[in-house]
């Protein structure tokens, strides 16, 4: 099964929404990987660049309430995905962006404030990094020496479709 | 203990609870457009499943830019135009009869009170003003629905909004809705449908409870449902004519979807609108709302009236009313989208188009365009739009441009002025 888990974005803001993690001036390309260059070209975050080496390296982001509100749109976690962001853990998300990620199978993973709290302050690590370990129910979060876990609770179904690499595949044999 | 009608709905519709409280239902009404299908089709395709599930029960749209403005989307139209031929869908829509599928395909008649509807698009709960349930879903939902004609929900819970009071002058179903989303926040109802009750709504067109079920998603809704009475059997006469003897017949038939009396809800909110002002966002979250005296002034580059927010006959009329006999302000540029060829049709037979074209406003043809920013009406950098769309996020309708949520009939009193301006001035 696919693994999660690698150098984190840190993304601190509420309501991070579709047209900011992908413009609707791009949803014209019809394949997923030519959406590769506009990942989060329109989020405004102070010390945040779409274009900079930690949105290059990111394999995980880590956000506040409600991200991915708006658009049913599923180029946001395409998006993320061709740029190799497999994982977003949040305090919660809008709930088709959820959806979409689980569909994809992909991991949108909701934590309690005070969790994410924590997670935040490894934003300063310059090796912050995180490994989701799915089955074993974990999430660890590493960054400069230091080390937390984290339980990890996804809903009987979104594992499933995590572990089956998505809707089309489990619903192809299931109905 | 009784039971909402989402849970009624759910019941009727239940294929498969793989996990308690995850549930698989079977739809009656998959609807396409071609900004999210495109890639459906290719991946059913790359399967070597190009088929659908019931081609009578697909419905496709080109509405988010038509006619095509460019060769990609030259390129979009294009394919899910040959695969609507190709599967013989017959409720297929293109250029000439193509509308904003929020308000095409209502008004075509394809929805009725419990059915289960999904599309490729965040707005598709706009069609739980008929006491259906209908939900925005990703390309991925939307590709299973084509092939399988099911979709997994977690079973939402609702929260029941009485709207009660006597609506004031300049007050209109956009304002109330801007009102719940300012009170709930944006992600206040996420996982829940939110059900509209109470006289006002009782009182309401279906035009203005589409509005309301439209922006039940702002809140982060996944349905905005309405209870089908007899203005819903109006509505849908024409085409349930033939299946019941009588009006009072369809009625009595809409009402076992009714919510129970002693439904539980998740929550029960109680709003008078009797002390409502006309409402405008400001910021970047649909919640952020603030009466239209305390934004009165602000300048703004383009008011765009349209969207299946607020493109129907109604809204039409409305802003008519107020933009009669006078010109729009010389620094606006004003822009109408009627939702549908029907709506544009009936608004000229009523002099509504006369209106709006002497008062200085460019009519385009029906389509979603500006209000995401694909086209008809984009925004440059730092130029500000009244809009009667339903999001103002950053960049919505054009990369730093700023769009102001409200009312058809603000945006006309916004465009006399060419500053947010206050209707109330210029109704009766």
């Amino acid at each position: 099964m696919k693994r999660f888990g690698g150098p984190v974005l840190f993304l601190d803001r509420d309501d991070i929404n579709t047209d900011e993690i992908i413009p609707a001036r791009y949803l014209t390309e019809i394949t997923k990987g030519d959406l590769k260059p506009y990942i989060l070209e329109d989020l405004k975050l102070t010390g945040f660049d779409p274009k900079g080496p930690k949105t290059k390296e990111a394999r995980v982001i880590v956000s506040r309430a409600n991200f991915g509100c708006g658009s049913s749109r599923e180029h946001a976690p395409w998006v993320l995905e061709v740029n190799g962001i497999t994982a977003v853990i949040a305090e919660s998300f809008a709930r088709i962006f959820r959806q979409n990620m689980f569909n994809c199978g992909m991991a949108a993973i909701e934590l309690p404030k005070d969790k994410i709290d924590k997670i935040f302050h490894y934003a300063e690590c310059s090796d912050a990094s995180i490994e989701i370990d799915i089955e074993g129910q974990q999430i660890i979060v590493k960054g400069s020496g230091s080390e937390e876990k984290f339980q990890l609770d996804m809903s009987p179904f979104d594992k499933a479709l995590v572990m089956a690499g998505g809707w089309v595949d489990y619903a192809d044999r299931n109905y | 203990m009784g039971k909402t009608t989402a849970e009624k709905i759910f019941d009727e519709h239940l294929v498969d609870e793989p996990f308690p409280g995850s549930k698989v239902l079977r739809l009656d009404v998959v609807m396409c457009h071609e900004i999210t299908t495109p890639i459906a089709i290719a991946d059913l395709m790359s399967r070597g499943k190009d088929r659908v599930f019931d081609n009578s029960k697909i419905k496709a749209v080109i509405d988010h830019v038509t006619p095509s403005k460019d060769s990609k989307t030259a390129t979009q139209a294009k394919i899910l135009r040959d695969w609507a031929r190709r599967q013989g869908i017959k409720d297929f829509f293109d250029v000439g009869a193509n509308g904003v599928c929020h308000a095409l395909f209502p008004e075509k008649g394809f929805i009725r009170p419990g059915y289960t509807v999904i599309m490729g698009d965040s707005h598709t709960c706009t069609h739980g003003a008929f006491g259906a349930f209908a939900a925005g879903v990703g390309t991925t939902d939307l590709e299973v629905g084509i092939l399988k004609g099911v979709c997994a929900f977690r079973e939402p819970k609702t929260i029941r909004i009485n709207l009660s009071g006597k609506i004031p002058k300049g007050v209109f179903a956009k304002d109330i809705i801007l009102y719940v989303i300012g009170q709930l926040g944006v992600n206040g109802a996420t996982d829940c449908v939110l059900e509209f009750r109470g006289p006002v709504v009782d009182g309401m067109t279906m035009d203005s409870r589409m509005t309301l079920s439209n922006m039940a998603i702002e809140a982060g809704g996944t349905s905005g449902i309405c209870m089908p009475d007899m203005v819903t059997v109006d509505y849908l006469w024409p085409f349930i004519e033939k299946d019941y003897i009588s009006k009072a017949a369809a009625l009595e038939d809409f009402r076992k979807w009714w919510s129970d009396d002693d439904a539980v809800y998740e929550k029960v909110l109680d709003f008078d609108v009797s002390d409502l002002v006309p409402l405008v966002t400001y910021g970047y979250k649909p919640d952020l709302v603030k009466p239209v005296t305390e934004l009165e002034g602000t300048i703004v580059d383009q008011v765009y009236v349209g969207s299946c927010t607020n493109g129907r006959l109604e809204d039409l009329r409305v802003a008519a009313s107020i933009l009669k006999g006078k010109k729009i302000a010389p620094n606006v540029r004003g822009i109408l989208s009627p939702a549908t060829p029907k709506v544009f049709q009936e608004a000229i037979s009523e002099g509504i188009i006369d209106i709006f074209m002497e008062a200085g406003f460019c009519v385009t043809n029906p389509t979603c365009g500006a209000c995401l920013g694909m086209s008809t009406g984009v925004l440059a950098e730092g130029e500000v739009c009244a809009a009667t769309t339903n999001r103002n996020f950053a960049g919505r309708m054009g990369k730093g441009g700023v769009v102001h949520l409200m009312s058809p009939a603000c945006s006309a009193a916004t465009a006399i002025e060419g500053k947010i301006a206050d209707p109330r001035k210029y109704l009766p």
